[in-house]
């Protein structure tokens, strides 16, 4: 292959690009804290506040420097893996974020282990059989869960499979050493509700993905040549479908990212999200903005990821303009 | 100028639709005089079932569900509906105007809105909320300006389309300002794709609204959406009390019927291009 060094150059930049970006990110998330009426000492310990307290809390966030001299501080720490003490309860936020981003990823890897599959079969179908009754029942149900609120699905299903069917926790406790089937079955709900989320609008995409594939001359080009429709799939039409299929599923994990959060507090999941609301209820301004950080930073990897496939399986992204 | 002829020939889907979006919308506007009681007066005791004198039962604290319900969609819809406004004028105008204005604006505006929509948006709403006051008026904002990153990119591909048309170079060589082409010129041509976008950015918005009210970070009580009405009736429903799922219903039942109507209004204005629509 000629263009071997030409697309590793275009996945180093499109890579320089994504670190680029997530500088770009955490300065806009530090700022997201900054740009306020007052500021954040006072925010925080709400107009009853004396004036001593203030001061001392200014201190001890540095809020007495620059915001320069601030962010870059912040950013040292951030990329030697210093990520601050909580204000609320003095503890150290690393140690704390490893076992839930631990429980988090838990959580999302099933949810995406079920729905990734399901969607591209679903999809599949819906492409095979056309405008036909599955097709249609797909795209309706597709319509209907995208206006479906999170916290909906979760608790209809609560009510019914853990309340009165008594089949599941209603409260997907997890705790460190707990045996993995009834790990698992902690988390059947949560995971249903994140595949459930996620489902109808991967399942939408891959349709269109494929579709667009399908229609395409080439496609039929090797049906009046002659070639079988299990050859056309192998030889035409899979190997140009990997990329719209892995951008589609990378861009709904990223989705499933965030719809993580509202999850982990409807089940009281003890997750990045939970904390992350926890949190912002108390407005403690370094937890937020670290775990901020580190949602911003998952979801441009995934987007990442998407492209540097897409580039990788697309001969025509090889060879920009 | 979007007539409606032949009220027969709506769609099924979209007359449940119109239903239960004029429903909720006459709900809103006429709370306070089709409510059965005030809606942050204890009037029972703590989540009563079904009855002639409440019909919907009452919540966590004894307050009637039908009257809180009813008041509760006057302030979702509210929110919802300035934010979204907000986010129209916004994005559109910005979006407009690096479309016709071009250059360096175009670029800074366009990467930086390109930066915001790389964070997911709830995470940023949070991020921002964590040293903002959860009031009314900050809501509308943040949702506003967050959503406002869509309207921009949407108009300014739109706009983008339309400046190099002929009327337009017509109107430039004429002498008009930039005000009159981008309100003038671009602006009418640009409306039929807007508004079907209206709908779906008034969807996100109650979704996003009732996601931040229910993680206790939206309206504060004793105010409530349907969002923040979930987490109040929440601990119901491990005893088998099903209060929280009517507000939570009821934003899935008005996010589906405006999806339903904009659906319907997104093929009639495609199907009326190239006529004399607009």
């Amino acid at each position: 292959m000629a263009g071997g060094a030409e697309i590793l150059k275009l996945v180093a930049q499109r890579i320089a690009l994504g670190i680029l970006l997530l500088f770009a990110v955490s300065v806009l998330i530090f700022l997201g804290t900054e740009i306020l009426p007052g500021d954040v000492a006072q925010s925080i310990l709400g107009q009853a506040a004396t004036p001593q307290a203030l001061e001392n809390l200014r201190r001890e966030l540095g809020l007495d420097q620059p915001a320069v001299v601030r962010y870059f501080s912040w950013l040292g720490g951030v990329l030697t893996g210093d990520l601050g003490t909580a204000l609320s309860n003095r503890l150290d936020i690393a140690t704390a974020i490893g076992p839930r981003l631990k429980n988090t990823l838990f959580l999302a890897f099933w949810a995406a282990v079920v729905s990734v599959p399901l969607a591209i079969l679903l999809g599949l179908l819906a492409v095979r059989y056309r405008n036909g009754p599955i097709d249609k029942m797909i795209s309706g149900t597709a319509l209907a869960s995208t206006s479906l609120p999170e916290f909906f699905i979760g608790y209809v299903l609560i009510y019914f499979f853990a309340v009165k069917l008594n089949w599941f926790p209603s409260f997907s406790t997890v705790y460190e050493g707990m045996p993995f089937l009834d790990r698992m079955r902690a988390i059947a709900l949560p995971a249903t509700v994140l595949t459930l989320v996620v489902l109808a609008h991967m399942m939408r995409m891959t349709r269109a993905a494929i579709l667009n594939i399908m229609q395409s001359a080439y496609i039929e080009t090797a049906e009046l040549k002659g070639l079988s429709q299990f050859d056309i799939i192998r030889r035409h039409a899979f190997p140009n479908a990997i990329a719209p299929i892995v951008n589609v599923v990378m861009l709904n994990l990223a989705f499933l990212v965030v719809g993580v959060v509202v999850v982990e507090v409807i089940f009281v999941y003890p997750g990045m999200g939970q904390y992350l609301v926890d949190h912002v209820a108390r407005r403690d301004v370094p937890v937020v903005q670290a775990v901020g950080l580190i949602f911003a930073a998952v979801y441009i990897g995934l987007n990442l990821v998407a492209d540097i496939v897409a580039i990788l399986a697309n001969p025509r992204l090889r060879h920009p303009r | 100028m979007i007539a409606i002829p032949g009220l027969g020939r709506i769609p099924v889907g979209a007359l449940i639709g119109l239903f239960f979006t004029s429903l909720f919308l006459f709900a809103a506007v006429f709370a306070p005089w089709i409510a059965p009681y005030p809606g942050s007066q204890i009037i029972g005791g703590v989540w009563e079932p079904r009855s002639a004198a409440h019909w919907l039962g009452t919540d966590n604290l004894g307050r009637d569900l039908l009257s809180r319900m009813i008041y509760g969609a006057r302030i979702t819809v509210f929110i919802a509906a300035a934010a979204t406004a907000l986010a129209f004028s916004l994005g559109a105008i910005l979006g407009f105007a690096a479309a016709v204005v071009g250059g360096w604006f175009d670029t800074i505006m366009s990467r930086f809105v390109d930066l915001l929509m790389s964070i997911p948006t709830l995470i940023f709403g949070l991020v921002v909320l964590s040293v903002l006051p959860s009031t009314i008026p900050v809501l509308i904002m943040v949702m506003g300006l967050l959503d406002s990153t869509r309207v921009y990119r949407l108009s300014r591909a739109v706009a983008a389309d339309i400046n190099v048309m002929d009327f337009v170079e017509a109107a430039k060589l004429r002498g008009e300002g930039r005000r009159w082409i981008i309100f003038r010129e671009i602006l009418p041509n640009a409306l039929s794709p807007l508004v079907s976008e209206l709908g779906l950015r008034f969807i996100y918005a109650v979704l996003f609204l009732s996601a931040l009210s229910f993680l206790g970070l939206g309206v504060q009580p004793p105010d409530s959406d349907w969002g923040g009405m979930v987490r109040e009736n929440k601990e119901g429903i491990v005893f088998g009390i099903a209060a929280a799922l009517i507000p939570a219903g009821a934003i899935a039942a008005l996010a589906i019927s405006v999806n339903l109507v904009a659906d319907w209004i997104l093929t009639r204005t495609t199907s009326l291009k190239g006529g004399r629509g607009g």
